[in-house]
Formats: C-alpha cells, structure tokens, sequence
C-alpha cells in the first residue's frame, strides 16, 4: 500500500501533477510512512529522473521548474517531519555569477535543481566579487562554491577568485565548481577549480561525485 | 508585409551585419562594462563598429541596444537612461549608415524568466514598449528581436515592436534538445514561426547559441513552417578558450561555404553573430555573389 503511495507520488513529481503531490505525501505519512522515508524514496529519486530527462534533452527547463514545484508542494508537507527525523541535508552549495556578469538563469537553474535535490543553496546573486565570495564563504562554510559567467570576459574573475582563496590560505577548505556556456573542461582545470558542470544537471552530478569523495 | 520589407526581398538574398559585442570588446569595452552605456560614453567606437559594417557592404546595420531595456540597464544602475541610450543608439548607427545601408535597432530578451514567475508578462510588455518607442522616435528604420529562447517573451517584446508601426523581424535561439533544434524553453522552430506571425512578425529567423552548420536544419524546418522570410545570423562555431584568450574557431570562408544551403533552405537575410566580423560580411556577399 505504501510502496504504492510513494510509486504514485514518484510519478505525480516527474508528470509535473503539482496538484497532487501533497496530497500523495500526505497519504504516505497518513499509512505511515516516515517523512524522511517519503523524501528519499520518492521525492529525490524524481527529482533525479527528472534531471536524466532534462540533459537527455526530453525535458526542457519549464518542465523542470514544474517539477520542482510539484515536488515542493509535497516537500513542504514533509518538512515538519524531517526537522525531527534523522534527516540531514545533504551538503551545502554557494552560488554566484562573477563579478562583471549579470547573467542569472544559468545560475538559476542550478539553484533550483540543487535545492530540488536536497541541497542547501546559499545564493549570492549576480555580479559578486572575489573579495565577496572570500567573505561570504567565511560567514555560510559552504562545502562547495559555483561559479557562474556567461561573458567570455568575466571568466578570468574566477580564476581571480580562487587564486584569493589560495592567497588567504583557504582554496583547500573549499571545493570550487565552474559553470557557464562559454566554459569547458579545459578551462576549469587551468584555473585549478575541482569541476566543470556542461550544464545545470551536470552541475548536480558533479556537486554529488565531489561530495562522495 | 510591411512595404519595406517586401522592397527589400526584391533585391534579396540580403546582407545584415555581424557581431557587436566581439567587436566592442575589441576597442577596449571591459569585463562588466555595460556595452549599450557606450553610446552615451564612447559613441566613437560604437560608431566605428558600424561603419564596419557598413563599409563591408551590409544592407541592413543594428544598433548598439541589444540590453537596452529597464531589466538589464537596472542592473548597472541605468534603468532611467532607456530612452537616452536607445536614442543614441539609433543615431550612430544612422550616422554611420548615412544612407548606405537601413537600420533595424536590436532589442534583446530581459534577462528576466517568465516560467519561473520573476517577471510578468505586464511589465515585460511596458519595458519592450518603451525600448521600442525610444528607437521608433530615434528614427530606426525597422526593429529586429533577436536572441530570444522564450516564444513567449518574444510575442511581448514583437507586439511591443509592431506597435510603433516600423518593420519587425523575430530571430529566436535554437540551441537545445536532441536535435539542437529547441530554444532553451524546449520551443520548436514550428511553434515559433506560428506565435511570431500571429504576433505580427514580418520576418522570422534564428541567431546566436551554434555554429553555421547547426543552422540549416534549422532554417530548413521554419521555411516549412511559414511564409514569412527568414532572417539567419549563426555564430562562428562556438566560443573556445586558448591559453585564456577566447577563439572562435569557424573562419570566414568557412563559414562563407555553409551559405549556400542556408539559401536553398529559404534564407533571406543574411549575416553572423558571435565571433563575427566584417571579413564575414564580405565573405557572404561574396558567396551570395557566386550563388547569382
């Protein structure tokens, strides 16, 4: 019975039904079923599948936005539960389009897939300076720090950013992600960051291989 | 039609102009410089940009206004200057032009995303209305939306544009999906070319987000679509860095030699984005030459 709530829930996430997943999630704590347990047997794996579609190129990202809507009508109902249960995030992500740039749907994208994936998003907005990822890193101890342009001339800011990092002492104590449509593989490790995302969903990916290992 | 379009496909296929953005930072426009500022700061260079164009035989020049609307410009403290900007915009390219070739003044997207409800679709329309009236008022001799990923914010900003009476093209980006033939929203060149004509559009096209090459199935798949002419300005390739010097990697002549097929796909107007020059103009002019 429970298995089958949370198989209904699942899909009602990945069909984008927002009307319906709290009233899944409801269901499934009503048979019995710990909120946590409804997050990570139903929600997050949506969200996953979700995130297979979209770089397979069947979703685009209003689907993905529905789905993570649909998936936090039943998340807010579950959070009451997972406050008291054994339940952890699972790890922390800054986020910021450098200075100079004021491009923000890449960096949104990424935020809300984070988020829709158990995250906890510290997001920093656009045009954010070396110094200030320096200051708000110190404040947030986020486990990892993205970086986003979309101009080809902002991108030497991030190399500017890790380097104070490294000057402070501190490029060690953080993980630092890459992203943006002018970017590649190269780039990230010229500049010495730990990772390049290709787009939003590889970002996920790439924020879950590094805190793995 | 408008009557100045339907002049203009008299003497088609015709050639459009190349990209500004590389070239402004080639004179010296810096990291998180705001690029349509210079037309009130550095009118000179963007001046310069335009007789580029205009020199290397474009019939139609657009103008330095691509984010010249509230959204962006509030971003750099700028939101009151729109009407300024787009003004001075206008009257460069006009300058330059000086009567060789016509000015479509470009109004680009607002940064700002529909679907996910941080705008609406009220005040994206006041914002595109009044970019547009500025450029109407600065004597624009049509106005081209371009780089558009949203069909929605497109209509907004091309009944904005279709208000003021001039010509209107509307050129989305294709870029994503399977087949790299979707805007970022997942839009289908098919659904674009409907929504754009109901919105008035008298041209429709793509431009931005892939190479030359990328661009003829689509084209192909809007020429199907509609009646209207198509507009196609591709990138050259995609950008790559080389020892933290940005290249694009498609040359001129490369590029030239995928024009052809962009023709027989119904290609009407003709130019390049990202990473383009006026090399590239003169090399269209000479494939289009060839094709003659």
């Amino acid at each position: 019975m429970s298995a089958e709530i949370l198989n209904e829930l699942r899909s009602a996430i990945v069909e984008m039904r927002f009307d319906d997943t709290e009233g899944l999630a409801r269901r499934a704590l009503e048979a019995g079923v710990q909120a946590v347990d409804v997050l990570n047997d139903a929600c997050l794996p949506a969200l996953d599948e979700v995130g297979v579609l979209f770089r397979e190129g069947d979703y685009f990202l209003p689907d993905v936005l529905m789905s993570v809507k649909a998936y936090d009508s039943a998340y807010r109902l579950l959070l009451p539960g997972l406050k008291e249960g054994a339940y952890e995030s699972r790890g922390r992500v800054m986020l910021g389009t450098v200075e100079g740039d004021i491009h923000e749907i890449g960096k949104n994208i990424l935020h809300a897939l984070l988020q829709g994936n158990g995250f906890d998003v510290v997001d920093l907005g656009v045009n954010v300076s070396p110094a200030v990822f320096l200051e708000k890193a110190k404040e947030h101890k986020p486990d990892i720090i993205g970086m986003s342009a979309l101009l080809t001339t902002t991108m030497p800011v991030m190399k500017e950013t890790i380097e104070l990092f490294a000057k402070e002492g501190l490029k060690d104590s953080f993980r630092f992600i890459v992203g943006g449509s002018p970017l590649n593989q190269r780039f990230s490790d010229e500049i010495g960051a730990d990772g390049y995302g290709e787009d939003a969903q590889s970002g996920v990916e790439l924020v879950r291989r590094l805190l793995a290992s | 039609m408008h009557a100045l379009i339907e002049l203009l496909l008299k003497e088609a296929p015709v050639v459009t102009d190349g990209s500004w953005g590389t070239q402004l930072q080639k004179r010296g426009l810096s990291r998180g410089e705001c690029p349509d500022m210079w037309n009130l700061s550095n009118p000179d260079r963007v001046r310069e940009v335009a007789a580029l164009y205009v020199n290397a035989g474009s019939r139609i020049i657009l103008t330095n206004t691509f984010g010249a609307n509230r959204f962006v410009l509030g971003k750099f403290q700028a939101a009151e200057k729109v009407v300024g900007i787009n003004g001075a915009g206008v009257k460069i390219s006009k300058d330059a032009a000086a009567g060789r070739a016509l000015v479509f003044a470009s109004i680009g997207p607002s940064g700002k995303m529909l679907v996910s409800g941080d705008v609406t679709e009220a005040s994206l329309a006041e914002a595109f209305e009044e970019q547009a009236s500025a450029l109407s008022a600065a004597g624009a001799d049509g106005i081209v939306v371009e780089t558009m990923m949203d069909i929605n914010e497109a209509v907004i900003a091309v009944r904005a544009a279709k208000a003021t009476g001039l010509p209107v093209i509307a050129s989305m980006v294709y870029d994503s999906g399977k087949a790299k033939d979707r805007t970022m929203m997942g839009n289908t060149p098919e659904h674009c070319a409907e929504a754009l004509a109901a919105a008035g559009a008298d041209a429709i096209g793509a431009n931005c987000g892939q190479g030359i090459e990328g661009f003829i199935p689509v084209c192909k798949k809007l020429n199907a679509a509609t009646a209207l002419p198509l507009w196609m300005k591709p990138n050259a390739g995609l950008p790559e860095m080389v020892n933290g010097e940005v290249v694009y990697r498609t040359g001129a002549e490369e590029f030239a030699r995928h024009v052809p097929a962009l023709l027989e796909n119904g290609a009407c107007f003709l130019g390049g984005c990202c990473g383009t020059g006026a090399e590239f103009i003169t090399e269209i002019r000479r494939a289009i030459e060839g094709k003659k």
